[in-house]
């Protein structure tokens, strides 16, 4: 695993990658303090990053567009097979070469609290609170980007399928106000939703059986229950959309309040994600 | 060294290596030969880890590849069809990662990378892009990779595919020089290149293993040669009486010298000795006085068995074939590939004849 993170972290400092996504997110959160914290002169620094974050929704899918699409295409996927190294020290070397380049400039940006705070008073627990926050946040959508290079080869199109996911996740919440929240339509949202998973997995598992299976008992069990009560459905896609969206859970904490149960949250993504990486990469050794 | 017993691997419905059982001894080179799509790199994908097999196993030195990948994989060194190379890094630093991912570290890394480098001539491009490098590096990078971390097996696919002729040659050196340290298996579907290389060749054609011996062997046993081209000092009447005195010829094919004057005959027999039918025709034409002035014993080699084994695999292919060769038992093949000499012989001997303008086109390309 630490020679796949070497070898990872290597090819991004060779290459522009993380010296352009570092820049990126350095120039945002540098114009978000300009904004804030100087011109207004607002003492929070979590309002930066609160400003800041829609950044992510373009750099991320580019840090990881390449990934593991590129091995795909080069075709030294087949390196990695062969190499006395497990699939899961592949994706977890990889995804931690990844975190790194995420982590170099937030370090950077973990000294602007101390500079504001000799110019006058910054709660600093909520600016490092929400800067930890936002590494989470951001940790969690890489393990996202890495699924989403894991299951093409065409780094481009990761890419374009990573900033709609992302994107996707971003709105979720202005979105939902828009869908219909009555009960009939929450359950057919659900329905589509279920048919796309059976969709994914199919796509994943090739295998046509499994992927009927499990979209027809998903259509089932929202059947089943939407007719056994319906009133549950009220207003539950809404609900769900917020539920999940990883930039919701973020500005709780720009709100100043440290919420445990966002951090596990981000926890699980990653490690659904990695999960689903790893039998990504495994479904090709089991085509 | 490594045992494949019942090797199966199927596409959805298309059935890529069927029941592949054989088993490779250390130190040797082995020739893995076959037509394109007969199986040879799903079965080394598959000897390697790169790939599941829907059914049966690969032991090297004892280690399940699936069950034991780790210590199965340290023992193999793979160059797959494509070299695995990431192009915007130098060998050096290729070699460092593969190394470092082998498990070697510091000095003994060190150590290794520099010869590996010396053995396969990369040294002096150790700094340049892989991408700038020919294809004749690139696939010496390859090879080098798979040197890493010294295993006892060397698994090359296709290692010469694409490269020019001086290129394909040192390659060929390289493994040969690699047989000296190294069980190495490589696959090709260029049969010269085999015959020259290998001590052992294994065919293959449509998922299964169709014969595994000596070069030299499987020459002899399976392209005795049958055949004996004359020509003699008269016209195709006489010739054709006087053959038609002789027994056991079972095919008699005319070509006629451009003046009419002289005939040239092939003839055909089912003796196990062809000296008796040179003897029977030599005595007939002499009986009759007859000048003989040319007589050839047509001279077997490895192409025509490959053509003759894959096309018989191609669909008459008799089912106790199947059966015998799949048991592993190198003693029994052996049996095998004699008893079915005489009826393989006689089954193909069509398609034997359309078959030059794809040979020469093959060996045009190995510059041969």
């Amino acid at each position: 695993m630490t020679a796949i993170l070497k070898h990872e972290l290597r090819s991004y400092f060779h290459s522009f990658t993380a010296y352009f996504f570092g820049a990126f997110l350095l120039a945002i959160t540098g114009i978000g303090s300009m904004i804030y914290n100087i011109n207004q002169a607002v003492s929070n620094f979590e309002y930066v990053l609160g400003f800041g974050c829609i950044v992510l929704v373009l750099i991320v899918p580019i840090l990881t567009m390449r990934t593991i699409a590129e091995e795909k295409k080069q075709k030294t996927d087949q390196l990695l097979y062969a190499l006395p190294v497990t699939t899961t020290d592949v994706v977890v070397g990889k995804y931690l070469a990844l975190l790194v380049v995420f982590l170099i400039p937030l370090l950077i940006v973990c000294a602007y609290p101390l500079i504001f705070a000799q110019y006058g008073d910054v709660y600093l627990p909520t600016s490092y609170g929400s800067l930890f926050a936002f590494f989470m946040m951001g940790a969690a959508l890489i393990a996202v980007g890495v699924f989403i290079s894991s299951l093409t080869e065409n780094q481009g199109f990761a890419a374009g399928i990573g900033v709609a996911v992302v994107l996707f996740n971003y709105y979720s919440v202005t979105i939902s106000e828009y869908v219909s929240s009555t009960a009939l339509g929450s359950a057919i949202v659900l329905c589509v939703v279920a048919a796309l998973i059976a969709f994914l997995i199919n796509y994943l598992t090739k295998n046509e059986n499994l992927a009927y299976g499990i979209g027809l008992a998903l259509l089932a069990i929202i059947t089943a229950t939407y007719l056994y009560d319906s009133s549950a459905y009220e207003g539950l896609v809404p609900k769900i959309m917020t539920e999940l969206s990883l930039f919701e859970r973020f500005y709780v904490f720009v709100d100043g309040v440290f919420d445990l149960t966002a951090i596990v949250y981000y926890i699980t993504v990653i490690i659904f994600f990695l999960f689903l990486s790893v039998q990504s990469l495994e479904k090709r050794r089991y085509n | 060294m490594i045992t494949v017993e019942h090797l199966t691997k199927m596409y959805g419905n298309f059935t890529a290596v069927s029941d592949l059982s054989f088993e490779i001894n250390e130190g040797h080179v082995y020739g893995f030969l076959g037509p394109n799509g007969a199986g040879k790199t799903t079965t080394m994908n598959i000897m390697t880890g790169c790939l599941s097999a829907t059914d049966g196993t690969v032991k090297i030195d004892g280690h399940d590849i699936f069950e034991e990948p780790d210590q199965a994989k340290k023992l193999i060194g793979y160059l797959p069809e494509q070299p695995p190379l990431y192009l915007n890094e130098t060998p050096a630093e290729y070699l460092r990662f593969v190394g470092e991912a082998k498990g070697l570290k510091g000095a003994e890394l060190k150590k290794q990378i520099e010869d590996v480098m010396e053995q396969t001539k990369i040294t002096e491009m150790r700094n340049r892009r892989i991408s700038a490098l020919s294809k004749g590096y690139k696939q010496r990078v390859g090879i080098a990779q798979a040197l890493l971390g010294n295993p006892k097996v060397i698994i090359l696919d296709e290692p010469t595919v694409g490269l020019d002729p001086i290129q394909i040659i040192e390659i060929r050196d390289l493994i040969r020089e690699l047989g000296q340290n190294h069980t190495v298996i490589f696959s090709s579907h260029i049969l010269s290149e085999v015959q020259t290389i290998c001590d052992e060749i294994m065919i293959i054609a449509h998922g299964k293993l169709i014969a595994f011996d000596e070069p030299e062997k499987l020459t002899n046993q399976l392209l005795a040669p049958n055949e004996i081209t004359i020509t003699a000092d008269a016209d195709k009447e006489t010739v054709g009486s006087i053959l038609a005195g002789i027994g056991n010829i079972t095919e008699l094919t005319y070509s006629e010298k451009e003046s009419g004057e002289y005939t040239t005959a092939h003839i055909k027999t089912d003796l196990d000795n062809i000296y008796d039918m040179s003897r029977a025709v030599f005595s007939a034409f002499a009986k009759k006085d007859t000048v003989l002035l040319e007589m050839t014993l047509k001279q077997a080699n490895l192409e025509d068995v490959f053509i003759e084994l894959t096309e018989e695999a191609d669909g008459n292919a008799p089912e106790k074939r199947d059966a015998e060769k799949t048991d592993g038992e190198t003693d029994k093949k052996d049996e095998a590939l004699t008893a079915e000499t005489g009826e393989g012989l006689n089954a193909v001997q069509e398609p034997v004849e359309e078959k030059p303008a794809e040979k020469s086109e093959e060996s045009e390309a190995t510059g041969e």
